[in-house]
């Protein structure tokens, strides 16, 4: 089988081959994995057996016609859903699938060709039941590069992989071309880094290039750190060998012969899949010593990080793959020129790799087809928070927010889960060195430039969701905190000026603030952006210079009138006992901590509010609702 | 003196351990690189990083042991106190923040009798973790127990999950 | 003509001529951008943010970490960058403790003199410091936490400079701090006590520990007599205490401000000095000539001492065993000034002023303290006896000079260059040079063995024997050339290590360098100070033949043996409990075996001796009835392997050795 050379077309989304082979595949990302799906997939090799049909469950090239093949995938989209099981050749996608759903699925589906209903997904508004990937249309408005194979491919076999083209694109950058060719081609495509700054990748490859050898490194950034994004796994989780041969063909662009995978060991299956990948390509003789008989050698490492976001920063990484504590040092010298033990060093995110394959594969103008002129190709998103379809997407970058939110998301949803008008508040993209995005930006374009525009970023890709209940001053302040904790410690604006932001914010939200803290506050943070060493502490003011540009009100009513407009700061909450609604049953009373609730029994109680502590324990344990905010 | 007061292997596990810590730093060749590779080696052996052992590697390895303990407090994957037998780990990533991890976190830590500086239950059954996103946020709020994910959290499930396991390792003793 | 490459500061150009950053040429043009954690001599690290500059098109970055390029337009004073560096110091002093005016590094403080520049007036943020204990182990330094930048200045010195890491960072974020290892106390590390990061550190978080309280009280004791003597690099440092320009000697008026104190004699260190050499010239050629224990290294510095005790156990045969000339100077005097001065002994107090915190340790080590009593008392740096002078009010440059104490007063020029490095190389060449050609030198300087650099090399051939010296300062650089030794790969007869750099007048209790020209300035002022005495030589010093002629008979004879020399031993780098290593509580019904894994132990093969250890353990079903553990340390590093079986301790063990020492405490049991 070949791969084809064609980007699919927009309706080929799930990036389902043309094959008439009866095959079921099974999602084993992260998220299936933890509803179940290992056991779904033991169910279907059982139950194909039981119902007589040959079970296969190795790759095989031909021989297995007639057979039913059972394979496990990475991450297949809808993870909101799972557990996933796509079944081919009919293209039919089940979802919440159970062990015990499993028999009914090989009698009706596998021995009648019919659909199991109730297995499918339904649209979140029409209700309407889709049968496949090219119905939903959570995946068929995506359009699938990196994740083309993620959610069919078996990421544990080599040889699908290779059956699909694998490893063609790095043979060619080894055998057919130079490494100038290499840094050119890329630089045509007008790749940039997908981790965050959106670098041209060309341009990076060409500077450690032209430096002297022999020795450089090339290393993989698989350390994704940022809270609410997992698009990185999934892709190490789908299809490892993508990102190995994209290191791969980096390493011959600018004469390395020694790689890293720096990877975020809080993610156990893309480690496993990743240190599989490794093992296989070695084993077929991909990685080694005499790359594709080029004489050139390359090798791979695995190096497992240790929990600091701040090793996502590229010297940081640096100097954790040296073992040393992940503290940045000031650039220049960049990598490029002076990186891993001195030696000139690239460092590429996972997905600007994965593109890469790509790209040499199909050549720079498929590539540049879809984005736009300045961020051309796709970038894969994490959807996640108050939105109906949650899960991993890839779309062209100048997609605009709200195709996102609304048609591929499904709109934003209440506390309870369900789709509902107008209670978009707002999209934090970028995760901790990102902004917000408001219902003004639903026509924005997502792509480097705009983004930057309105004081957001690409950053990795994490696309969070927020309705009108999230309080967006504590968005902020979970940012500053989290920042807080990671920041490394080393220059004083980010060590002390985070710490200082997150008192800040504090005094916000526990009604200690005054006229003066917003303007500290906004001063504070341009200091901590300009002047912090490295990319995280630059960028960790972000979330609040945005916050307050689009949503200085909501500071100014949690600051002034000492109220969240939310009503989801329990500092600023005053709870009172509505006298109608208490039946003076005590419970509450047995609950307070702090001996606040008074009241005879049978009689409304009251609570004084000079001794609350506003745990909320009252709230919880009252049957009847009747402790409710008060003015 | 009496010699026949019977203890079990414990004394025995003294030098295994330090065997194992001797196969590592065998491993990875003494190397002063492989640093927070041989730790985390270790750690996986103790479940957490004993001075002594500190001590050891730096000495092997010819580094200062200030090195090796700045190391080990850098990373949050390292321990210098004896872990629970069982790790919680919350997902305060955003996706699990705002579907509400918190509440979830709160009511482990009453469950357990846990706060913010007390990470382990006395009986070293339980340690209780928060960590930044565990890659599954369309499942938000999730808790990993050990190295099992549990999806669409409630505090109510969590203490569940807490409880059966306290009751399978009570049964088990 | 091609036209001179400059960058634009401030609207002026200015020529780039080799600077290595922005920083080096801002200041070139007379621009005092602060800085906490920029060094020349370290490296760069770019954590304090203060030195930030506009660079036209490219934004703020910071100067220490740009290189220079043609054309580039800077500003070094924006608004915005006022606001930066204000906002910086800002952060920093809401989370310091606010003692200033009782802080010892008040008047040198750097944090305390930018915020005054920078016209920090107010500090706008909460106060988040949260009080930590100070650490006052350390006989030679303070670490006060709660006054640390983290500017890391002390983690790189002992680091690059020292090659010790004695302390580190430790935790992250807010968290991160300097520590010893495990979080210790500093006098239980491996610390050599040279005091650098004291020196480095522009606050009060690391400071040389004062002994003034002792010396005020015995001063004022009308029983005892105290005494000081003051070593070389001292008297032309003292002065800068006082404002003076750096390398001014000042001998004369320190003798005066002394016994204006109260002292009832001033001597000079080196005298002793003068005694240091020929004792160690007599030692060196007795070595060369029977070719033994060569090289010999120095011993006069105690943080280098200490540092070849803990690292270097095979080497101490070669450090030469006299006392350094502080110790000579401190047992001589206990030996005969009680007499001359008619003072019970006790009632001597010798008191030392030292450039040097390094010295407080030596003197406390217990070989200097015969039946419990210190040959010298109390060590003071210069720092120290620069702040009793202001306390008593004396107008130091306006003092009358008077002389020095006889006889311990008088001094050659070979005893005063010791301060500086290379200093006591060319001593003991002006000694042993004269020696081997039996006649006297024509010119007393020898120049090859001067210089600044970190590690030197020189040579000399006498009657055609060539002898080879290596001169380092800088312990990093004593490690390089002991390896070297250690491997049997070096040709040198003698090594001179110091470990302050330049030398002893680069020693961490001279007064705070306000720039890098005083080291400089000090080390001209020995040369010079050598230069305007009369005798260059030791061996031309009358009271010393005197001495050895009333007091110590033979140059090293016994009674020289007794008062001059010493002997060194293994050290714990890090002590503290011993840990074991395995788990579990230790059982006395057992038998308990305990194979030091200590770094001694280690390269000689501890490791295989337990596997060996347990293996037989395990082979003869004995685990009921002994332990076998891994320990730190049984600090009998010097004869390792140490085994310790029950209370026998076994050195230089090997398995049978241990094997038959468990049969034979198994067999005592039963």
């Amino acid at each position: 089988m070949q791969a084809t050379t064609e980007l699919p077309a927009k309706s080929a989304a799930a990036g389902v081959p043309p094959s008439a082979a009866r095959r079921v595949i099974v999602c084993s990302g992260t998220g299936c994995k933890a509803n179940g799906s290992e056991q779904v997939y033991a169910a279907f090799t059982e139950a194909i057996a039981a119902a007589g049909l040959p079970v296969v469950t190795e790759f095989k090239h031909e021989g297995h016609e007639g057979a039913v093949r059972v394979t496990k995938s990475g991450c297949q989209g809808v993870c909101s859903q799972a557990p996933l099981v796509t079944l081919l050749p009919e293209k039919i996608l089940y979802m919440r699938v159970t062990p015990d759903d499993v028999a009914e699925i090989v009698r009706e589906t596998l021995g009648a060709g019919r659909v199991v209903e109730r297995l499918l997904y339904r649209t979140p508004v029409e209700d309407k039941a889709c049968r496949g990937p090219e119905q939903i249309p959570f995946l068929n408005r995506q359009t699938h590069v990196v994740l083309r194979d993620v959610g069919y491919l078996d990421p544990e076999n080599l040889k699908e992989y290779i059956s699909l083209g694998g490893y063609e694109a790095a043979r060619k950058a080894f055998t057919a071309m130079t490494p100038e060719q290499l840094c050119a081609e890329i630089s045509k495509s007008g790749l940039r880094g997908r981790g965050g700054g959106g670098f041209p990748t060309g341009r990076k490859w060409e500077a450690a290039r032209v430096q002297p050898g022999p020795k450089k490194y090339v290393i993989c950034n698989a350390d994704e750190g940022d809270p609410g994004a997992f698009m990185n796994c999934s892709v190490m989780e789908g299809n490892p060998h993508s990102v190995i041969e994209g290191l791969m063909i980096a390493a011959r662009a600018i004469g390395a012969d020694e790689a890293y995978v720096y990877i975020r060991a809080e993610y156990p299956l893309a480690v496993k899949r990743m240190r599989q990948a490794v093992t296989d390509a070695e084993n077929a003789g991909f990685l080694g010593d005499n790359v594709f008989g080029s004489g050139l050698r390359v090798h791979c490492e695995l190096k497992e990080g240790a929990g600091a976001f701040v090793c996502g920063e590229e010297t940081a990484m640096i100097a954790s793959i040296e073992g040393q504590r992940g503290m940045p040092r000031p650039k220049p010298p960049f990598p490029a020129q002076s990186g891993l033990w001195g030696k000139p060093t690239i460092i590429n995110n996972v997905e600007t790799l994965a593109q890469v394959t790509r790209i040499i594969r199909d050549g720079a103008d498929v590539f540049r087809r879809v984005g736009t002129a300045t961020a051309p190709g796709t970038k894969t998103f994490s959807l996640t928070g108050h939105v109906a379809n949650t899960g991993l997407i890839e779309v062209p970058f100048g997609t605009t927010l709200g195709e996102v939110v609304f048609n591929i998301g499904g709109g934003v949803t209440d506390d309870s889960g369900k789709v509902t008008k107008d209670c978009f508040k707002a999209v934090q993209i970028g995760g901790p060195s990102g902004g917000c995005l408001t219902k003004d930006h639903v026509n924005l374009p997502l792509d480097y430039d705009s983004l930057r525009g309105v004081g957001a970023m690409v950053g990795s890709g994490g696309l969070v969701v927020m309705n009108q209940r999230t309080c967006i001053v504590s968005i902020a302040r979970f940012f500053m905190d989290f920042t807080q904790r990671e920041s490394c410690g080393k220059c004083v604006l980010c060590r002390e000026g985070t710490k200082q932001m997150l008192v800040l914010l504090d005094n916000i939200l526990e009604g200690r603030a005054d006229e003066t803290t917003l303007p500290l506050l906004e001063k504070l943070a341009v200091a901590v952006q300009k002047g912090s060493l490295c990319g995280l502490g630059k960028t960790a003011p972000n979330p609040v210079l945005s916050t307050l540009r689009y949503f200085r009100a909501e500071y100014e009513a949690h600051i002034f009138a000492k109220k969240c407009p939310t009503g989801r700061c329990k500092a600023l909450v005053k709870w009172v006992i509505d006298e109608e609604k208490c039946k003076g049953c005590t419970a509450c009373v047995k609950v307070c901590p702090v001996n606040a609730i008074s009241g005879e029994k049978k009689k409304p109680h009251r609570i004084d509010s000079a001794k609350c502590i506003k745990c909320g324990e009252c709230v919880n344990t009252c049957k009847f609702a009747a402790v409710v905010q008060g003015a | 003196m009496e010699l026949t007061q019977s203890r079990p292997p414990a004394a025995a596990s003294g030098p295994d351990k330090f065997d194992s810590v001797c196969a590592i730093l065998e491993r990875y060749s003494y190397q002063p690189a492989k640093l927070i590779p041989i730790l985390q080696a270790v750690q996986n052996e103790y479940r957490y990083l004993p001075e002594g052992v500190m001590t050891y590697v730096a000495t092997a390895l010819k580094v200062p042991p200030a090195r090796v303990f700045g190391v080990a407090t850098f990373y949050t994957y390292f321990a210098l106190e004896p872990k629970g037998k069982h790790v919680l780990r919350l997902c305060d990533g955003t996706a699990c923040h705002v579907k509400q991890s918190i509440p979830i976190l709160e009511a482990l830590r009453r469950h357990l009798g846990l706060d913010e500086k007390n990470k382990t239950t006395p009986d070293m059954l339980f340690t209780l973790d928060t960590v930044a996103c565990l890659g599954a946020c369309g499942l938000a709020p999730v808790l990993m127990v050990d190295d099992v994910v549990h999806s669409r959290m409630t505090p109510a499930a969590a203490v569940k999950l807490v409880d059966k396991i306290r009751t399978r390792e009570q049964s088990a003793n | 003509m091609i036209k001179q490459a400059t960058v634009t500061i401030d609207g002026r150009d200015v020529p780039i001529e080799g600077e290595r950053n922005l920083l080096e040429l801002v200041r070139k043009a007379h621009i005092e951008l602060p800085t906490f954690c920029y060094h020349s001599e370290l490296s760069i690290y770019g954590a304090c943010r203060l030195c930030l500059v506009q660079v036209e098109g490219r934004g703020i970055m910071g100067a220490c970490s740009t290189p220079p390029e043609p054309g580039m337009q800077i500003r070094t004073s924006t608004l915005e960058i006022r606001e930066i560096r204000r906002i910086t110091l800002e952060l920093l002093l809401a989370n310091h403790e606010g003692s200033c005016p009782t802080c010892t590094k008040s008047a040198d403080c750097k944090l305390q003199a930018l915020a005054r520049r920078l016209g920090v007036e107010k500090v706008r943020f909460k106060a988040l410091h949260q009080p930590a204990p100070v650490d006052d182990s350390s006989p030679s330094i303070i670490r006060d936490p709660n006054k640390c930048v983290l500017c890391g200045d002390c983690v790189r010195v002992c680091n690059e400079i020292q090659g010790i890491g004695a302390i580190d960072f430790a935790y992250r974020g807010s968290q991160a701090a300097v520590l010893p290892a495990f979080g210790k106390n500093l006098g239980d590390v491996e610390c050599v006590n040279c005091g650098q990061c004291a020196a480095f550190c522009p606050t009060g978080a690391l400071t040389p520990k004062p002994e003034i309280e002792g010396v005020w009280k015995a001063l004022n004791d009308p029983k005892k007599k105290v005494v000081a003597q003051i070593a070389p690099a001292v008297r032309v440092a003292l002065s800068e205490c006082f404002g003076a320009t750096p390398g001014e000697d000042t001998t004369g008026r320190m003798v005066a401000a002394i016994k204006a104190l109260g002292f009832a004699a001033v001597y000079d260190t080196s005298f002793t000095a003068d005694l240091t050499v020929i004792e160690e010239a007599t030692e060196f050629l007795q070595r060369k000539t029977k070719g033994e224990r060569l090289p010999q290294f120095t011993s006069c510095c105690p943080a280098w001492v200490k540092y070849a005790e803990q690292y270097y156990p095979e080497l101490l045969p070669n450090l030469s065993s006299c006392k350094s000339p502080q110790q000579m100077f401190g047992s001589l005097a206990k030996d005969i000034l009680p007499k001359q001065m008619g003072v019970m002994r006790q009632d001597l107090v010798v008191v030392s002023i030292m450039p040097c915190t390094a010295k407080k340790f030596e003197a406390r080590r217990p070989e200097f303290a015969p039946d419990g009593e210190r040959d010298v008392d109390f060590v003071l740096t210069t720092q120290e006896l620069g702040r009793m002078i202001q306390e008593a009010g004396l107008d130091f440059r306006a003092m009358e000079p008077e002389s020095l104490d006889m006889p311990l007063g008088f001094h050659t020029g070979a005893g005063v260059i010791f301060g500086n490095s290379g200093g006591v190389s060319e001593a003991v060449l002006r000694y042993a040079v004269e020696k081997v050609l039996g006649k006297p030198l024509d010119k007393v300087d020898f120049p090859q063995v001067r210089g600044e650099g970190g590690l030197r090399e020189a040579a000399f051939t006498l009657n055609g024997t060539t002898v080879k010296i290596a001169i380092v300062h800088g312990l990093a650089n004593a490690k390089i050339v002991a390896d070297k030794v250690k491997a049997g790969v070096s040709d040198y007869d003698l090594i001179e290590v110091m470990t302050c750099p330049g030398g002893c007048i680069g020693g961490a209790g001279q007064p705070v360098p306000k720039n890098g020209q005083s080291r400089r300035a000090r080390t001209r002022s020995l040369y010079e100070n050598d230069k305007n005495l009369p005798l260059h030589k030791s061996q031309d010093n009358p009271f010393i033949t005197q001495c050895y002629e009333r007091h110590i008979g033979e140059v090293g004879g016994e009674k020289a043996h007794h008062l001059l020399h010493t002997h060194y031993q293994n050290r714990r780098r890090l002590s503290g409990p011993e840990i074991p290593l395995g788990e579990g509580p230790a059982s006395a019904a057992r038998v308990q075996v305990k194979v030091c894994a200590g770094t001694a132990c280690f390269v000689r093969g501890s490791q295989k001796l337990l596997h060996a250890l347990t293996a037989y353990v395990e082979e003869r079903s004995l685990q009921n009835a002994v332990d076998v553990r891994a320990n730190f340390c049984s600090e009998q590093c010097g004869n390792g392997p140490t085994v310790i079986i029950g209370e026998d301790v076994l050195q230089h063990c090997t398995f049978e050795i241990a094997r038959e020492a468990l049969d034979q405490a198994l067999a005592v049991q039963k």
